[in-house]
């Protein structure tokens, strides 16, 4: 055991660089290759304001992927509740001097970046669970005590986005906590039970929804009543991926986008801009990759042999899959219309910098795969 | 504690595990989940979105048609396309709107209603679509425009089509004109509604209207790609529209143009005619009015005072106006009492100015009298009284058949223009039906010198002087070239060999009117039972005007080339009271209203007739002064056309 620490301790650049997960790594180019081809396209085929940000955010996250990953994996689980307060504290900050925009008041200006906080809790919440469980003992991870404070540390974030108002993140933290909690092994019969109390108090949850969020929901069930209002996201998303095709219309060939048809098209929309030009093969691939690239996050899970690993790394690849599912779903207009970016491919620095982040830790875990932690 | 208890970190292990292994499963559902729905939209339903997708995007616009032109029979365009310089803007375009049109206020001269109006007109509409800020600028506003485009940003100097008469008024009672169709001529007109665009300019009436259908053309279409907003990207398509088709019009311009020079500042009519091809050479009704300013709407106050004018511009009265025919009937009261074999021509009647009849007072024009009289004399002198005793002898119902043979009382260009009336040649059913009257005897004297009951049009009364030159055949006016149109000669020749048909069969040659009007009649029928009488007619009138104490001896031509015949007519527009008949006013002494109608019917050349004309002058007083002299430049233009006109037609065919 011990030589097993002082041995991984003392891993050589070259050494880290081999076990690198070059599957993943590659997976990760080839979509942010898509989205940046994608955001040129949004920008009329010219290299615009959109494509120059993306693509120098995409280069600058990913070194910085690279450079996390070197870093033992043992620090990044000294570092997890840090990196849960700060963050919270961030959101914090953000409901009292953040910057307002179309509405919502959710980001902090750095200077150099306006950053979400919203969005690295994301991430935040699945480190911090991660080492709480990583401690906890598999018979007291049901005990009410040990249920009480992940659900506090859960709710509190959760309360702070979507007071912003952000259902949509607010919605995608709240999933990514709970899924984490299920991975953990907490009793089923705590999530029956919450269900069923989630049912009984949606209606309250409803009436303290604003009303552009009511009308989203309202208009998703029928989005014909009101085709150019709430409901002209959805309708114009489905003709543009509907009239895509199987080959789709052609990179920079698609009418929808190019005519100002999609709404936030460099954003939650991209994928409907992608698939009207690339169709459904396109898309196709597209799922595929992302497919890989959970997989390969799962495996290195699986292989990791610290629980906090196994438990960051699935708890990562269910969110990223959480993300992807309900984007998709949401432009194919098969869930309610809430903000909701596509990981690696959407248009905004804090959503790829969190992506980038949690991908840096999954490859730590990878490189780092056969720490114990304590 | 670091697995401290290996057994208990291996159930957390498996239990992670075995959750993930459920999750994946979960996950692969939904997957495959958004896989199906993609495979539905694109695959599927892409035929639906694609639909929905070009619908989005592409916008068609139709462009207005072009018009077809008319043309006279030489080919001259009398209603034709101009260029049409305008001034257009596209607001959205404009950095200061207000700026841009001050500006052109300036250059263009517009007042402050002008202004105004655009300023109301832009916020009206999206700020894409063009405002028309000028339709019709002359040429050197054009290239002020044009000059002074570099700080004008938005200003678009385009080039369009309109509507253009190079004849102005002198066409307008026939051609009618063209203005932006009315929601009525939209529902109206199918293929209107069908061709409608913003800005569609339509026949309100004569020609242009009566073929609207042939006019009018196809629409050019545009396509084009536009953006959510509806604005354009660029054009996709662009598919020209056909010109509608050309129409040629038997009208000689050159006589046209003549007609309405002989009525300026008269209110009249002057309708000329081919006896034996129908063929219209002009026909005009005074005053008219420009049909030019209807073109872009016209203004107000200018047509207030051409609705108010007392002389009725508005009113074509070659079709639509109803005059007793006076004197100009009675070569047909002379023709019926022949054919019927009520008289013989050497019957003598003495006028002495008036006569007494079943206690009411009948006069002669001529107040004392023109002494024993003829039947040629009397249509010579044009002797009332001789045509009292003719009517009484007659019978109102056998002059009644004898003037629709020749074309009174019906329409003579029925499908050519809407408002022709029929006017009426009254029998004593007709006053029964009507009037719900029986049938005084003394107006069937009246009715012998063309008053009373009788009306008729200036077309009907040029119509059958046509009829009656052409030796008594029936002949098919038309306005339209038509170029399966028999030749003169043709014409000639059908007419004998019709004139022999009707002598094998019938030596009689009668034919009562109901059989004679029932459709499918022979081409150039006679209307006569004997040849003679109509040459009796024919040859009253040439002493009519030809000899001394005709009456229009003082308008005759010498020269045999120009030498016509003719008959005047004056009719009374009100009943004439004795104190005014002993007053004997002269004419500039009677209120304009209550002056009488001039006519004068006339054909020529007489030794070889072609050409018949009617001329009306509108209280113009009496036949032989107002309306005789007309036809005497009018006649002598026509056949110096002649020559002219033959070969046109032989380079026609």
């Amino acid at each position: 055991m011990k030589d097993s620490i002082t041995f991984t301790n003392q891993l050589t650049f070259f050494q880290k660089l081999r076990s690198f997960d070059y599957t993943l790594l590659t997976c990760i180019m080839l979509i942010g290759i898509i989205g940046i081809l994608s955001m040129y396209s949004t920008d009329g085929g010219e290299i615009l304001y959109h494509t120059k940000n993306h693509t120098l955010r995409f280069c600058i996250f990913f070194t910085m992927m690279i450079i996390i990953s070197f870093i033992n994996i043992r620090i990044w689980h000294n570092l997890s509740y840090i990196f849960y307060f700060v963050t919270l504290l961030l959101l914090v900050w953000a409901s009292f001097y953040g910057i307002t925009a179309s509405g919502s008041q959710r980001w902090i200006n750095l200077y150099f970046i306006n950053l979400q906080p919203s969005e690295l809790m994301k991430i935040a919440i699945i480190a911090c669970f991660a080492k709480y469980y990583h401690r906890a003992q598999i018979q007291n991870v049901s005990k009410i005590t040990n249920i009480l404070v992940p659900i506090i540390v859960l709710i509190l974030p959760t309360f702070l986005v979507i007071s912003q108002p952000d259902l949509g993140t607010s919605i995608l933290i709240a999933l990514s906590g709970i899924i984490v909690l299920w991975l953990s092994g907490v009793n089923i019969k705590y999530f029956f039970y919450s269900f069923i109390l989630f049912i009984i108090s949606a209606p309250f949850i409803i009436s303290f929804l604003k009303p552009y969020q009511k009308l989203r929901i309202l208009t998703f069930f029928d989005p014909d009543k009101d085709p150019l209002g709430a409901g002209y996201q959805i309708i114009q998303s489905k003709i543009a991926v509907g009239s895509g095709g199987l080959t789709g219309k052609g990179f920079l060939k698609g009418t929808q986008g190019y005519l100002e048809f999609l709404p936030e098209k460099h954003t939650d929309f991209i994928f409907t801009l992608y698939s009207e030009e690339f169709g459904f093969l396109g898309s196709l691939i597209l799922l595929i990759l992302y497919a890989i690239l959970i997989f390969r996050v799962i495996r290195i899970g699986s292989l990791s042999r610290s629980f906090f690993s196994k438990i960051f790394c699935y708890g990562f690849g269910s969110a990223i899959f959480l993300y992807i599912a309900v984007n998709m779903s949401m432009v194919l207009g098969l869930l309610p219309i809430v903000g909701s970016p596509l990981p690696i491919m959407s248009y905004g620095g804090s959503s790829m910098l969190a992506t980038m982040i949690g991908f840096g830790i999954v490859m730590s875990s990878k490189i780092y795969s056969r720490e114990q932690i304590s | 504690m670091i697995n401290d208890d290996r057994s208990l970190g291996f159930n957390k292990l498996k239990t992670v595990n075995r959750r993930m292994f459920i999750f994946s499963a979960a996950k692969a559902v939904v997957f495959l989940g958004i896989v199906g729905r993609l495979f539905s939209l694109q695959i599927s339903e892409n035929k639906k979105y694609l639909t929905l997708s070009d619908k989005n995007r592409l916008r068609e616009t139709r462009l207005p048609p072009v018009r077809g032109e008319f043309k006279d029979y030489f080919g001259k365009t009398i209603a034709g396309n101009l260029k049409v310089y305008q001034l257009h803007v596209v607001p959205e375009q404009v950095e200061d709107f207000r700026r841009l049109i001050v500006r052109l206020k300036d250059i263009l001269n517009f007042d402050n209603e002008k202004l105004s109006k655009l300023v109301k007109q832009k916020n009206s509409q999206k700020p894409w679509e063009t405002l028309v800020v000028s339709e019709n600028l002359s040429w050197g506003q054009f290239s002020k425009i044009n000059f002074h485009l570099h700080e004008l940003p938005g200003a678009k100097p385009v080039i369009s089509v309109g509507r253009s008469y190079p004849f102005g008024e002198v066409y307008t009672h026939v051609l009618g004109y063209v203005s932006q169709a009315s929601s009525k001529d939209i529902l109206n007109n199918e293929i209107i509604k069908d061709r409608n665009v913003p800005g569609l300019r339509v026949g309100k009436s004569g020609l242009e209207k009566n073929f609207e259908k042939e006019l009018i053309g196809t629409n050019g279409v545009q396509r084009y790609e536009v953006n959510a907003f509806g604005k354009r990207i660029n054009q996709i398509d662009f598919k020209e529209g056909n010109k509608g088709k050309t129409i040629n019009l038997t009208i000689d311009t050159e006589i046209q143009k003549l007609t309405s020079e002989l009525l300026r500042d008269k209110a009249g009519s002057i309708s000329i005619m081919d006896i034996y091809t129908g063929e219209i050479i002009a026909m005009n009704s005074s005053p008219s009015f420009d049909p030019n300013l209807f073109l872009y709407g016209i203004d107000n106050n200018l047509w207030n005072q051409i609705k108010k004018d007392p002389l009725k511009p508005l009113v074509n009265k070659t079709l639509s106006g109803l005059y007793s025919p006076g004197s100009t009937i009675k070569p047909i009261v002379a023709l019926s009492a022949l054919e019927n074999d009520v008289i013989r021509a050497n019957m003598r009647v003495e006028c002495r100015g008036k006569v007494e009849m079943y206690d009411q007072k009948y006069h002669c024009w001529k107040k004392k009298g023109h002494g024993v009289m003829s039947l040629k004399n009397a249509i010579k002198q044009s002797c009332d009284i001789y045509f009292y005793e003719l009517a009484r002898l007659l019978g109102v119902d056998r002059l009644n058949l004898t003037a629709e043979k020749f074309g009174l009382g019906k329409q003579v260009l029925g499908q050519y223009f809407l408002n022709e009336k029929k006017g009426i040649v009254p029998s004593t059913k007709w006053k029964k039906e009507n009037l719900g009257q029986n049938w005084y005897l003394g107006e069937t004297f009246i009715t012998g010198i063309g008053q009373g009951y009788i009306q008729t049009n200036p077309l009907q009364l040029c119509l059958m002087t046509a009829q009656l030159a052409n030796g008594g055949y029936k002949i098919y006016p038309k306005l339209r070239v038509d170029e399966n149109q028999n030749s003169y000669e043709k014409i000639r020749q059908i007419m004998r060999e019709n004139e022999l048909d009707a002598k094998k069969k019938d030596n009689a040659l009668i034919k009562a009117t109901e059989e004679f009007l029932k459709p499918g009649i022979k081409e150039y029928e006679p209307l006569y039972r004997n040849p003679e009488n109509v040459k009796f007619v024919l040859d009253a009138m040439f002493k009519s005007t030809n000899e001394i104490y005709g009456t229009a001896y003082s308008s005759r031509i010498e020269d045999p080339k120009y030498q016509f015949a003719g008959k005047t007519g004056t009719s009374q527009v009100k009943r004439i009271t004795e104190e005014e008949r002993e007053l004997d006013l002269d004419i500039s002494q009677i209120p304009y209203r209550n002056r009488d109608h001039a006519w004068f019917i006339a054909f020529g050349p007489y030794k070889n007739p072609r050409y018949a004309m009617s001329i009306l002058v509108e209280h113009g007083g009496s036949g032989s002064k107002a309306a005789a002299p007309l036809a005497k430049k009018l006649m002598k233009a026509v056949i110096d056309r002649h020559q002219e006109r033959i070969n046109k037609k032989t380079t026609l065919i």
